[in-house]
C-alpha cells in the first residue's frame, strides 16, 4: 500500500487543513516513507493481547453532581478572534 | 559576593533562608541574564516583574520572621506549554499567537504557591513536536554548548524543551519547568549536560498543560542536579481533582530521602538498548555508568525487554493520534488566529485556520494521526500500537522481578547540529529510541550528564525507574552524578 496525492488530499480534508496541490505531491512521499516505517509492527503477534487502556492502574472517580463552575462569560470570550453579543462568532452556517 | 546565577535551587533557597543574600539580589541577576542572552532564543516573553515580585515576598516573609515557603526566592523558566495566567501563552505555535489565558495551569499555580518566581516562558518545539527545537514558530533555540572543533556550528539543545535545557545550561535560570512526552525532558536534558526527571505518569496534574498526547504527557523539572530536581518536582507534583488522570498519593518527601547508597539495589542492564550502529563513545559511557553504580554497592544484572525495537513505531502511531484529536480544538473560533477568506463559509474557515496556523512538523503528525484513525486502518494501526504497548510495559513488568531500576544511554548521540537532521523525519524520531519505552509504560525516568564526548559535548545516561519510584531513579542518579564530577560548562559566547 502506499500513500498517494489523492489519499493526502483525502486526509487533509478530513483533518480539516486546507493543503495545496504543491504541497501534497510534496507530503505523499513523506508519509508513505513513515506509515512503511510504522508497518513493522504488523510482525508482531499481538494473539490474546488486550490494548493498554491506561498505563497506571487508576479509577475514575466520581463527584456530586453540583455545578462547581461558571459565571465567567467574559474570561471564556477573552482570547476569541470574534465574539459578538456574549457569543463566539463564525461566518454564517445557515441560508 | 560570588556570582549568584551560578547556584542551584538548594543554593538559592538555603540562601535566602539563612540571610546570605537577598532573594531580591538573586532575581535581578537572573533577570539581567535573561535579558542579555538574546542570541540563544530561549525565552519566547520575559517576566521579570513576575521573578521580581516573588523575591519580594520571599524577602518580607523573612523579615517578618515567617517560615519560609519551599522555593522561596527561587526564580524559574517556564516552559510555553504551561498556561500562565496573564502571559501569552503559544506552544511556540503561530496558531496561538495572542492567546492569554485567563487561568493558571496547576503545575505553574502549584510553583507560584511554593514561593517560585516566574523569569519567563520559554520556547520549545511547537506544540512539544521535535526533538531538536527547530519546530517553534518564533525561531531555533541555540545550545550554548558549541564543539570543540573551533567550527562554531549553531547546535541543538534537544527538544520539545529546549528553552528549558539551554536556559538552565547557561545558567539563565537555576531551574525550568519541561513536559516528557517521549523523552522531551530527559533528551534535552541530555544534549545540554543537565538533570532532568519525567515523573510517574499521574504525578503531576496535566490541566492547564496545553495537551499533545494525553495518555504520554507528563511535566517534570530540569535543573542542574538531583537535589534541585527533587526540591523541584516536589513542589509541581500532587493530586489534582481537574485532572482525570491525576494521581490521588502524598507527595513523597524527595529531597529528605536522597541517598546515594546502592547497596542491596539491583541495576539492570536492558541489552535490547544496545542498538546497531551506537556510537563507541556512547558504549562507553554506559559502561562508566555501570561501574559508578557497582562503585556505590549496586549488583548490575543483565535484563531483556524483548518488545524495545517496536516501542517508537508504536509511539509515532499513539502520539499523532492522539495529537490529531487533541489539536483538533484550534479552528480560530475560541483562541488563537483566525483565517477568513474572502466569502469562506465555517468549514473553509477552519481549514485556512489551521492551513496558516499549525507549522510542517504539527501537520504531518496531525495527518498521521488522522491516517491511522480513519475508517478501514483503525485496527490495523491504532489497536495494534495499543496492544505493543501492553506487551512494552509486560516487559518491564517482567525486568521488575530481576531488578530495581534500570540504566540506559539517554539518547543515541551528543548534541547535533541545527540543520542536520531537519530533512529526515524518521532520523529526527530515533533520538527518542532509547526514552520513548518508558514513556509508553508511564514509568519514571531520569537523565543525569555523565561525561563529554570527543568534541566535548555532554553525554547523558537515563535511570527508569518502577511505577511512583521516583526515589529509587533520584537516588540512582545521584550515584552517578556524585561519582562522573561532571563539571563541564559551556563557555559564555552568547
Amino acid at each position: 500500500m502506499s500513500v498517494d496525492t489523492a489519499t493526502v488530499k483525502r486526509i487533509a480534508s478530513l483533518a480539516r487543513i486546507a493543503i495545496t496541490e504543491e504541497d501534497a505531491v510534496k507530503m505523499a512521499p513523506e508519509l508513505d516513507t513513515i506509515l512503511h516505517w510504522i508497518e513493522m509492527l504488523g510482525e508482531v503477534d499481538t494473539q490474546g493481547v488486550e490494548p493498554m487502556t491506561a498505563v497506571i492502574p487508576n479509577t475514575l472517580r466520581l463527584r456530586d453532581d453540583v455545578v462547581t463552575d461558571g459565571g465567567i462569560r467574559e474570561q471564556v470570550l477573552a482570547n476569541a478572534p470574534v465574539a459578538e453579543h456574549g457569543f463566539f462568532a463564525v461566518p454564517k452556517v445557515i441560508e | 559576593m560570588s556570582d549568584l546565577t551560578d547556584l542551584g535551587i538548594a543554593g538559592i533557597r538555603d540562601g535566602v533562608r539563612n540571610g546570605s543574600f537577598k532573594a531580591r539580589d538573586v532575581a535581578e541577576a537572573f533577570v539581567a541574564k535573561v535579558s542579555a542572552a538574546k542570541a540563544l532564543n530561549a525565552f519566547l516573553v520575559e517576566t521579570p516583574e513576575h521573578a521580581l515580585a516573588a523575591a519580594d515576598a520571599a524577602d518580607a516573609a523573612r523579615a517578618a520572621g515567617e517560615t519560609l515557603k519551599p522555593l522561596a526566592g527561587v526564580p524559574i523558566g517556564m516552559k510555553d506549554l504551561f498556561c500562565t495566567k496573564g502571559v501569552a501563552t503559544t506552544a511556540a505555535s503561530h496558531i496561538l499567537e495572542g492567546f492569554t489565558p485567563t487561568y493558571e495551569s496547576t503545575v505553574s499555580g502549584n510553583l507560584w504557591n511554593a514561593g517560585a518566581g516566574m523569569l519567563g516562558k520559554l520556547n520549545m518545539d511547537q506544540f512539544a513536536m521535535g526533538s531538536s527545537n527547530e519546530t517553534s514558530a518564533f525561531g531555533n533555540v541555540i545550545s550554548p554548548w558549541r564543539r570543540s572543533d573551533g567550527g562554531n556550528a549553531a547546535l541543538a539543545p534537544g527538544g520539545s524543551s529546549g528553552g528549558s535545557s539551554t536556559a538552565v545550561a547557561a545558567r539563565l535560570c537555576p531551574g525550568a519547568t519541561g513536559t516528557d512526552t517521549g523523552g522531551s525532558i530527559r533528551q534535552p536534558a541530555a544534549f545540554t549536560g543537565i538533570s532532568g526527571i519525567k515523573p510517574t505518569y499521574g504525578r503531576c496534574s496535566r490541566w492547564g498543560t496545553i495537551a499533545f498526547a494525553s495518555s504520554l504527557d507528563q511535566a517534570g523539572p530540569m535543573a542542574r542536579d538531583v537535589r534541585d530536581c527533587a526540591i523541584m518536582l516536589g513542589a509541581m507534583a500532587g493530586f489534582d481533582a481537574k485532572d482525570a488522570t491525576s494521581l490521588k498519593l502524598d507527595v513523597p518527601a524527595w529531597e529528605a530521602g536522597l541517598s546515594s547508597d546502592m547497596k542491596g539495589l539491583r541495576v539492570g542492564i536492558p541489552k535490547e538498548y544496545r542498538v546497531d550502529g551506537m556510537p563507541e563513545e556512547i558504549e562507553a559511557l554506559w559502561q562508566h555508568g555501570i561501574d559508578w553504580l557497582k562503585d556505590a554497592g549496586a549488583e548490575i544484572v543483565e535484563v531483556s525487554l524483548p518488545h524495545t525495537k517496536y516501542a517508537l513505531p508504536a509511539y509515532y502511531i499513539i502520539a499523532p493520534a492522539e495529537a490529531s484529536s487533541n489539536l483538533a480544538r484550534y479552528d480560530g473560533v475560541r483562541y488563537g488566529i483566525r483565517d477568513l477568506p474572502a466569502g469562506a463559509g465555517l468549514q473553509d474557515m477552519y481549514a485556512a485556520t489551521r492551513a496558516d496556523g499549525f507549522g510542517p512538523e504539527v501537520k504531518r503528525r496531525i495527518m498521521i494521526g488522522t491516517y491511522v484513525l480513519s475508517a478501514g486502518f483503525y485496527d490495523a494501526y491504532y489497536t495494534q500500537a495499543q496492544k505493543i504497548r501492553t506487551l512494552i510495559a509486560r516487559d518491564f513488568e517482567q525486568a521488575w522481578a530481576k531488578c530495581d531500576v534500570l540504566l540506559t544511554p539517554t539518547a543515541p548521540s551528543a548534541a547535533f547540529a541545527l540543520g542536520e537532521k531537519s530533512d529526515d523525519p524518521i532520523a529526527m524520531y530515533l533520538n527518542d529510541v532509547f526514552t520513548v519505552p518508558s514513556s509508553l509504560a508511564g514509568l519514571p525516568a531520569m537523565s543525569v550528564p555523565g561525561g563529554l564526548d570527543h568534541h566535548g559535548l555532554p553525554l547523558g545516561l537515563q535511570i527508569i525507574g518502577k511505577p511512583l519510584d521516583e526515589q529509587g531513579v533520584l537516588n540512582a542518579g545521584l550515584a552517578i552524578e556524585e561519582r562522573a564530577g561532571f563539571v563541564a560548562r559551556p563557555e559564555a559566547w552568547w
